[in-house]
């Protein structure tokens, strides 16, 4: 069965939703999102509540912290590889294998373009003098944000392996329901950072 | 096995309308595309435009929660009610965002400084 070949005529209309394995994973990786949610609502909680306090004399104020046009760049990078995700995902109902390894990769690229950006960010927090011990808000501040890193991380690696992994293989009833769920995550890890960008950033600014 | 199930090819027919249908579903996530980056562009030019704070602050919150329902119906299929348990899905995101603003009003009335 797995190895069955397919025609773009064969193909099933919903490859990911056609296998047991395909359906439990898709519920699974809802139930692992809904644990995120309950996560990263805990940390904006905890920023929210501790921005811009310090212990007394070393506070950093959000308003002369946060720099709009970097945050605004890293929205566009990170919401245009959701798009591209998006794209590479009507390319697997249309068993075109090509096109699902191509949009994946530039998801994958676009995301590193964010992260580089990111990195940049907390590289220049850091130099002047906004470090991670340095005060209650920065703790808070690096811990939401880096969170969001790290599944930004995760989701770039998870993507390359599917990519190199399935090189050779091409679209089966396998390895669908694996991209649909990696794409799933992708649109999650978007879905926080536009509470981030709210919340953090934009609310930041204006004090 | 747990991959095995039954596959039925499909006629010419049907195989041209699954390609028109997810075809017309392409550009309905394209159009939301563009409507989630309209939201974010408006919400950067409120800030940058120097409105009052409690007037600009409900606004981009509901920009933010706008473009959050977006995402999870249109990206992230959610709006497909023939989905393997999708009311299981919707039942967890759901209660996650009740947990979500229990904590919210936890850390922001019970803990105060």
């Amino acid at each position: 069965m797995l190895d069955t070949k397919f025609t773009p005529q064969t193909w099933p209309e919903h490859p990911e939703q056609v296998t047991q394995e395909g359906k439990n994973k898709y519920v699974g990786i809802w139930i692992f999102i809904c644990s995120d949610i309950v996560l990263f609502a805990s940390l904006f909680a905890t920023y929210i509540s501790l921005r811009n306090r310090g212990p007394a004399g070393m506070e950093f104020t959000s308003q002369e912290l946060f720099e709009l046009p970097l945050a605004f760049v890293m929205t566009m990078f990170l919401l245009t590889s959701s798009l591209t995700s998006v794209i590479a995902m009507y390319h697997l109902k249309n068993y075109n294998f090509k096109g699902v390894q191509l949009w994946t990769l530039a998801t994958v690229l676009l995301g590193l373009g964010f992260l580089a950006l990111e990195i940049y960010e907390f590289y220049h927090y850091v130099h002047i003098g906004f470090g991670y011990t340095q005060s209650a808000f920065s703790s808070a501040f690096f811990t939401l944000v880096g969170t969001h890193g790290l599944h930004v991380i995760i989701g770039l690696v998870w993507m390359l392996c599917l990519v190199f992994r399935n090189a050779k293989r091409g679209l089966n009833l396998y390895n669908a329901p694996k991209y649909f769920v990696a794409s799933i995550y992708w649109h999650f890890i978007d879905v926080v950072w536009v509470f981030i960008f709210t919340v953090v950033y934009l609310m930041g600014v204006l004090g | 096995m747990s991959h095995d199930t039954e596959i039925q090819g499909r006629s010419q027919a049907e195989y041209e309308f699954g390609r028109r249908k997810s075809a017309e579903k392409m550009r309905k996530q394209v159009i939301n595309f563009a409507i989630m980056i309209f939201l974010t562009f408006i919400a950067f030019a409120t800030v940058v435009a120097d409105f009052a704070p409690t007037f600009i602050k409900p606004i981009i919150l509901l920009l933010a929660g706008i473009q959050v329902v977006l995402q999870l119906y249109s990206f992230m299929h959610m709006d497909e009610k023939e989905a393997p348990y999708i009311g299981v899905i919707s039942t967890f995101v759901w209660v996650g965002a009740i947990i979500a603003f229990t904590f919210f009003l936890a850390f922001n009335t019970i803990i105060w400084w």
